[in-house]
């Protein structure tokens, strides 16, 4: 029997973020973001949530918002997707930059041209080197134990950077699932107020935001991408920590299922895990050595330790929602740095999958991790449409 | 609050210290200084990306004594407001005034989105804008707020142009039109009603809008020692009407006799073309024009 009750995934994140007490959120409406902000509005509306809500003309504006009231030292929420994700980048890296703790849940969504409001991660994957961390959820459960996480990780003073919770668009905010939400008493246990280490305060002031040139620019971004290494066992720490409060696992750098004896291991970001453990199971009673590993921690990079839990494997087969248009597949192309000039590196093959929310099937999974099997494959689409005229396409 | 802060507070004067590095004669940061000695200590301050940013925040020397926070060029009215939803949700609003502020660049043109949406929610903010006519920090650029015929780098005069051919954005009217209560232009000429506009502003309630007319000498090619006389030929010609709009009414500082405009345009080298040789009399009386309208829309004369 499952703890929990039936929930719609974007109230359970909404919920979630109460629990976490913010006193400021700002948001701008972008499908599938929406029912959370929605949500959240609701609750502010019937009195249960002390927090200033705010609307805003965009997310440019909602990003800055929040930078700003982090900056005055309260705990801040936003959220966002796609086109919004992007509207806000200029914000996005101003925040890391400025070391503060924010926390945005991205649903994730397809970038335009053509206009698509369904699912991929090509929004957030082109935001990896903002300087925020950027976890992964699975499901909706997950989604909302990464949220309290997130402020955990972000406002440890060991860290002091910004947290993008990415859930699959559609998939998990749309989504009915059985969720255990925590009790607030629980949560706040977890979950201590906010303690900046500066703010903005007249009694005690000081400047935030000054430029810095040549001869100091560097070793500020030197600073973020050594926090960027160093959050990494903490980030492990957290989720340890929750798993103790909680009794179940959650966040960490990723999730290995069936992997330890694998020749081949799937690599997967979000909700696509769900349907590649089913194709495990399936191919594992058919007496293949398949296993998943499923990165929940894309920024930063856990390199040392994807490179101890894959280098058993003879294949790697990497699906991806995004792509670097021009380049490859962005997480293929960085597990092979992993592994560069390491001892009998694993092939590392990639694959692009379930662009602008078209489905990824079991037979589409089984089609790359046969194909991986037998070659390397540098980059190739899967479940590409052979009945449309590709125009300007070499066929 | 330690000895040294309270030694200091003796000398509100220096809330923006000496020793920043605005070029001479900068009449943004003459402004500048008056604007936060008006404001006093207990003001957190957002600016944006700009000369008064740069001049006066190279890490790890600051010249602001009162917390300032800059983020970018486009977001300040944005920042301030997050700034501002914080104060008031710990409960230190009624203490802590928040001032945004920002070149006319920033204002005008690429920040005007986000201080439409400030004060469309009403949030307890003074948006100051320094209004030098023209994007200085990256070279003399040509804004929103540039006056007509006037010289940038991108807005040259030329075989078949006037230089900029676009009236200056008329933004204090913009920004009453949110239904704001105070609206305010003001000018580093005349210290004392910048002052008193800045007072004035801070006691209200609600978003506020002050407009301060600052001479560049770098932009406008003036003498830096001539800074003063060009605000206040500005005011004195009708060009720059020091008005009030309170709560949509409007009052203006009356102006003794109207100086003719070329007065003012002349020894700016952002004018030159329309002065050299013969003279462009057709535009400068075009200018003359906008003047008398000033003066006649405000009653800037008294009778």
């Amino acid at each position: 029997m499952l703890k929990g009750k039936m929930i719609q995934g974007c109230r359970a994140i909404a919920e979630a973020v109460t629990l976490c007490r913010p006193r400021v959120i700002s948001a701008y409406p972008i499908t599938p973001q929406t029912l959370i902000v929605e949500e959240l509005a609701s609750m502010v509306a019937e009195g249960e949530l002390d927090t200033e809500f705010i609307n805003v003309e965009g997310e440019h504006s909602a990003a800055s918002l929040v930078l700003g009231a982090s900056a005055t030292g309260v705990r801040v929420f936003t959220a966002t997707s796609s086109q919004g994700l992007l509207y806000m980048a200029e914000v996005v890296f101003n925040i890391a930059g400025m070391r503060l703790p924010v926390v945005m849940v991205n649903a994730n969504r397809s970038l335009s041209a053509p206009l698509n409001i369904w699912n991929d991660q090509q929004d957030s994957i082109s935001m990896r080197d903002s300087g925020w961390i950027q976890l992964y959820a699975e499901n909706n459960q997950e989604a909302c134990d990464l949220v309290f996480q997130a402020y955990r990780i972000a406002e440890d003073h060991r860290v002091m950077l910004p947290v993008m919770v990415c859930v699959d668009g559609f998939v998990l905010p749309h989504a009915f699932e059985v969720v255990d939400l925590p009790s607030q008493k629980e949560i706040d246990a977890y979950l201590p107020p906010y303690q900046p280490i500066y703010k903005l305060d007249p009694d005690d002031p000081l400047t935030m935001g000054a430029f810095a040139e040549p001869d100091k620019y560097m070793e500020a971004r030197y600073m973020i991408q050594r926090t960027m290494e160093a959050s990494v066992p903490i980030i492990e720490e957290v989720g340890r920590e929750f798993k103790r409060a909680f009794g179940r696992a959650a966040g960490g750098l990723f999730e290995k299922y069936r992997v330890d004896d694998a020749s081949t291991v799937v690599v997967a970001l979000g909700s696509m895990a769900g349907t590649t453990k089913d194709v495990v199971d399936d191919l594992r009673n058919k007496g293949q050595k398949v296993g998943v590993l499923r990165l929940i921690t894309y920024r930063p990079l856990p390199q040392e330790a994807l490179y101890e839990a894959l280098k058993g494997a003879q294949n790697i087969v990497v699906i991806e929602k995004a792509l670097s248009l021009g380049g490859s597949a962005p997480l293929a192309v960085e597990l092979r740095s992993v592994f560069h000039g390491r001892p009998a590196p694993p092939r590392i093959s990639g694959f692009v999958i379930g662009l602008g929310g078209r489905d990824v099937t079991v037979d589409d999974l089984k089609y790359a991790i046969e194909k991986a099997q037998q070659q390397l494959v540098d980059m190739e689409f899967i479940g590409l449409r052979t009945d449309l005229e590709l125009e300007g396409v070499n066929a | 609050m330690p000895e040294l802060v309270k030694e200091r507070d003796k000398f509100a004067d220096h809330l923006l210290c000496s020793g920043h590095t605005a070029c001479p004669g900068c009449g943004q940061a003459l402004a500048a200084r008056l604007v936060v000695r008006a404001a006093g200590r207990n003001v957190i301050i957002v600016n944006s990306t700009g000369c008064l940013e740069i001049f006066t925040s190279k890490y790890p020397e600051s010249a602001w004594e009162v917390p300032w926070l800059h983020s970018l060029f486009q977001n300040t009215a944005a920042v301030a407001s997050g700034v501002e939803a914080a104060l008031k949700v710990i409960g230190r609003l009624d203490k802590v005034r928040v001032i945004a502020q920002g070149g006319d660049g920033s204002t005008f043109d690429i920040g005007f989105g986000a201080i439409s949406g400030m004060f469309e929610r009403g949030h307890d903010i003074l948006y100051v804008c320094y209004d030098n006519e023209a994007y200085m920090n990256t070279g003399i650029q040509r804004s929103g707020s540039t006056p007509t015929f006037a010289r940038t780098t991108t807005s040259p005069p030329g075989k078949v142009s006037l230089g900029n051919l676009r009236p200056k954005k008329d933004l204090p009217q913009i920004a009453a039109a949110h239904g704001i209560p105070y609206v305010a232009i003001a000018s580093v000429g005349y210290p004392m009603d910048l002052d008193r506009k800045i007072r004035k502003a801070l006691s209200i309630r609600g978003p506020k809008y002050v407009q301060i007319h600052v001479p560049c000498p770098l932009g406008w090619g003036t003498e830096p020692s001539k800074t003063i006389d060009y605000a206040r030929l500005a005011v004195n010609t009708g060009l720059c009407p020091l008005i009030e709009i309170e709560d949509g009414v409007k009052t203006a500082i009356k102006i003794p006799a109207r100086v003719p405009v070329e007065e003012y345009l002349k020894g700016q080298t952002r004018f030159r073309h329309l002065l050299e040789g013969t003279g462009r009399k057709e535009e400068i009386a075009e200018i003359q024009r906008m003047a008398d309208r000033n003066i006649e829309v405000y009653d800037l004369i008294a009778k």
